[in-house]
C-alpha cells in the first residue's frame, strides 16, 4: 500500500504547477451515503492552505459538522477517485470523497 | 324495469360467473396435459442426446453428419440461450461454463429480488436462495420477484416460485431459514459465488468472513434511499469487507430501509449489477468489479467507480498473519461486534421506569375520558406528514430541547382547570419517545410519559384502520 501511496503523492506533484507554492489550494469534498445525512451536502469547496494534508480536511470539517465524528473511524476515503490515506497531501482541485458503507437492501 | 333490469343482471352476472369457472377448470386441465408432454418430450429427447453422445463418443465422424456440436448444450438450451451465444465476447463458452455454476443469493428483498430473476433467466445451473422473512405489502414496491398472491408466505418460497416460472431448467435450492455462524460454512460452502443482498451491517461482516475462509469471490451490493454501492470482494486477492471497513460503522449510522426509505428502483439497479457481476465470474469473462468500488447516486444520475484498497496484510480475517478458523468463525458474536441485530425484527428498547409509560389503550382511554393533556410527536417531520394522531404536535427529537418553550406554551393552553395538563409523548415504534421523556425529566417536565409501542401499537391494538408504514 506505501507504495500506491507513494504514487499518487507524485502523480499530484508533478501535476501541481510550481508557481501554487507557499499559497492556499481549494478542494472539493464529496459526501455519500451517511456523511451526506449528517452535513445535509452532496460536496462542499473546501480551501486549504497547501501542504495540508487529507487529515486536515477532515479535522476541517469535523470542526464544521461536529457529527461526521461517528463516521470517520469507518468509511472509504478517495482521492480522485483513488483509495487514499489521511498522510497525503492534498493539491488544488482535489476531489476527497467521504464514503462510509451502506448497509440497507 | 329498473328492478327487472338490475335483477337480469344479477342473473347475469351469476351465469357469466359459472362460465368463467368451467372455462378456468378447464384451462388448468389442458395446462397440465401441456406441461405433462413437454415434461415427456423433454425426457425423450434428452434420452436421444445421451444415446448421441454415446455414439459421438464411440464414432464421432459419422455423428457430426446430422450436426456437428463441439459443446454440452442441449437444442433446448441452444435456443434458450442464443441471444448470449451470439455475443462472440460471451459465446458457448461463457454459456456453458453459466450452466455448470452455482450461485447463492443471501436475501430475497429489494436487491435479491431482481439478482434472481436474472440469474434464472440466465441459466446459472444451480441457484440458491437463503431468506427467513415473509413478504410484505409494503415489500412490493421494490421487492418485485414477489407478486400479491405471496403476501403472508415465506419470501423464499415465493422468489423460489418466480425463478421456477422463468427457467425450469435452474435447479432451485431453498432456504428458509436465517443465515448465521452455525448454518452459513455448511451453506455457503456449496456454492462457487455468494451475493449478498442482506440488508444489515451483522450479516455483511459474517458473510465477507464466511467467504473468506471457504475461498469464495462476494458480489456485494448495498443500497439506501437514493443511493446503491456495488463492489466483488476476496476475488483474486483483491481485498475483503473488512479491509475496507475494520471498525463496524456506529448503529446510527447504518439505517436499515425499514426505518429510512428507498425508492424501490435503487436497489432494483444495483440488484442487476450483482446478478451482471456473478455472470461475469461464474462465465469467466471481462474484467469483475474487484479493487473497485461502484457508487451510485440516483438524485444526480452519476455513477462514480472508485479504486479502493487492495487486501491489507493487516486484515483480521484475510490478512497474511490472520489464523482465522472455520471454528473461529462459528464462535464469532457478529451482533456484539456491529451492535446490531442480524434478524429484521426492530429493537425494543426499554429505558424508562413503569410509571413513566402508558400503553396505547390506556392513552384511548385518557382521550374519551377527556383528560387534559398534551400529546408530542416526535417523529421526524416527513414521518408525521405520512399520519398522524388527532391533535398531536411535532417536535422531532432532534429539536426536542431548543423547542422546550412550545411544550410549555401548550401545557398552560391545554390546562382548563388549572390542576395541571398531562405530557405524553409518542414515535413510530416506542424507542425515540423513550429517550425523548428521558430528555423532558431531566429538563424538568416529571410528569412526561411516553406511549409504548408507539403509533405501531395504536394500529395495532387501538385502531386497525390506522395506516401503519
Ligand atoms: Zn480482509
Amino acid at each position: 500500500m506505501d507504495v500506491t501511496d507513494r504514487e499518487i503523492k507524485t502523480k499530484n506533484a508533478e501535476c501541481k504547477p510550481a508557481e501554487n507554492k507557499g499559497s492556499s489550494v481549494q478542494i472539493k469534498v464529496l459526501f455519500f451515503a451517511r456523511a451526506r445525512d449528517l452535513t445535509g451536502l452532496t460536496e462542499l469547496p473546501l480551501e486549504l492552505s497547501s501542504g495540508s494534508t487529507a487529515q486536515d480536511c477532515l479535522n476541517k470539517l469535523v470542526a464544521r459538522f461536529p457529527s461526521l465524528e461517528e463516521i470517520l473511524g469507518s468509511m472509504v476515503l478517495a482521492l480522485n477517485e483513488e483509495y487514499t490515506n489521511e498522510s497525503v497531501i492534498v493539491q488544488d482541485k482535489d476531489e476527497l470523497a467521504l464514503i462510509p458503507p451502506i448497509s440497507g437492501g | 324495469m329498473e328492478t327487472n333490469g338490475v335483477g337480469g343482471s344479477a342473473a347475469d352476472m351469476s351465469r357469466i360467473l359459472s362460465e368463467l369457472e368451467t372455462l378456468k377448470t378447464a384451462k388448468n386441465d389442458i395446462d397440465r396435459r401441456i406441461s405433462a408432454l413437454e415434461a415427456q418430450l423433454r425426457d425423450t429427447t434428452n434420452i436421444q442426446d445421451k444415446n448421441d453422445t454415446v455414439s459421438n463418443g464411440s464414432c464421432p465422424l459419422i455423428s457430426a453428419v446430422h450436426s456437428n456440436i463441439n459443446h454440452d448444450l442441449t437444442p433446448d438450451s441452444v435456443y434458450r440461450y442464443s441471444r448470449h451465444l451470439l455475443l462472440p465476447s460471451f459465446g458457448v463458452q461463457g454459456q456453458s461454463n453459466l450452466l455448470k455454476s452455482s450461485i447463492l443469493v443471501i436475501g430475497a428483498g429489494g436487491l435479491g429480488s431482481p439478482a434472481l430473476l436474472y440469474l434464472a433467466a440466465c441459466g446459472v445451473g444451480r441457484l440458491g436462495i437463503v431468506d427467513h422473512d415473509v413478504v410484505e405489502l409494503n415489500n412490493m414496491h421494490r421487492q418485485v420477484i414477489h407478486t400479491e398472491a405471496y403476501i403472508g408466505q415465506p419470501k423464499v418460497k415465493s422468489a423460489a416460485a418466480t425463478c421456477r416460472s422463468i427457467n425450469s431448467t435452474v435447479q432451485i435450492v431453498e432456504y428458509q431459514e436465517a443465515l448465521r455462524t452455525s448454518n452459513a460454512l455448511e451453506i455457503l460452502s456449496q456454492y462457487d459465488i455468494v451475493v449478498d443482498a442482506t440488508d444489515n451491517a451483522p450479516s455483511r461482516y459474517m458473510i465477507s468472513d464466511c467467504c473468506v475462509v471457504l475461498g469464495k469471490p462476494l458480489v456485494s451490493g448495498a443500497a439506501l434511499g437514493l443511493e446503491g454501492q456495488l463492489t466483488v470482494y476476496n476475488y483474486n486477492g483483491g481485498p475483503c469487507y473488512r479491509c475496507l471497513f475494520p471498525t463496524p460503522p456506529p448503529t446510527s449510522a447504518c439505517q436499515r430501509c425499514s426505518d429510512s426509505g428507498v425508492l424501490g428502483v435503487v436497489p432494483g439497479i444495483i440488484g442487476c449489477l450483482q446478478a451482471l457481476e456473478a455472470i461475469k465470474i461464474a462465465g469467466a469473462v471481462g474484467e469483475p468489479l474487484s479493487g473497485r468500488m461502484l457508487l451510485f447516486d440516483a438524485l444526480s444520475a452519476r455513477i462514480r467507480i472508485v479504486k479502493i484498497r487492495g487486501r491489507s496484510s493487516q486484515c483480521e480475517v484475510c490478512g497474511e498473519n490472520s489464523a482465522f478458523t472455520q471454528q473461529q468463525f462459528k464462535n464469532f458474536d457478529y451482533e456484539k461486534f456491529t451492535q446490531a441485530p442480524l434478524s429484521t425484527l426492530p429493537v425494543k428498547l426499554n429505558l424508562l421506569p413503569e410509571d413513566s409509560r402508558i400503553s396505547s389503550k390506556e392513552y384511548k382511554e385518557k382521550i374519551d375520558n377527556g383528560e387534559a393533556h398534551v400529546l408530542v410527536d416526535v417523529r421526524p417531520e416527513h414521518h408525521f406528514k405520512i399520519v398522524s394522531l388527532p391533535n398531536s404536535i411535532n417536535i422531532p427529537l432532534a429539536s426536542l430541547e431548543v423547542r422546550l418553550p412550545e411544550i410549555s406554551k401548550a401545557l398552560k393552553e391545554e390546562d382548563n382547570s388549572g390542576s395541571g395538563a398531562s405530557l405524553y409523548v409518542v414515535c413510530r415504534r416506542g424507542n425515540d419517545s423513550q429517550r425523548a421523556v428521558q430528555c423532558l425529566q431531566k429538563m424538568g417536565f416529571n410528569s412526561a410519559r411516553d406511549i409504548i409501542g408507539g403509533l405501531e401499537s395504536w394500529g395495532h391494538d387501538v385502531d386497525p384502520n390506522f395506516p401503519t408504514y
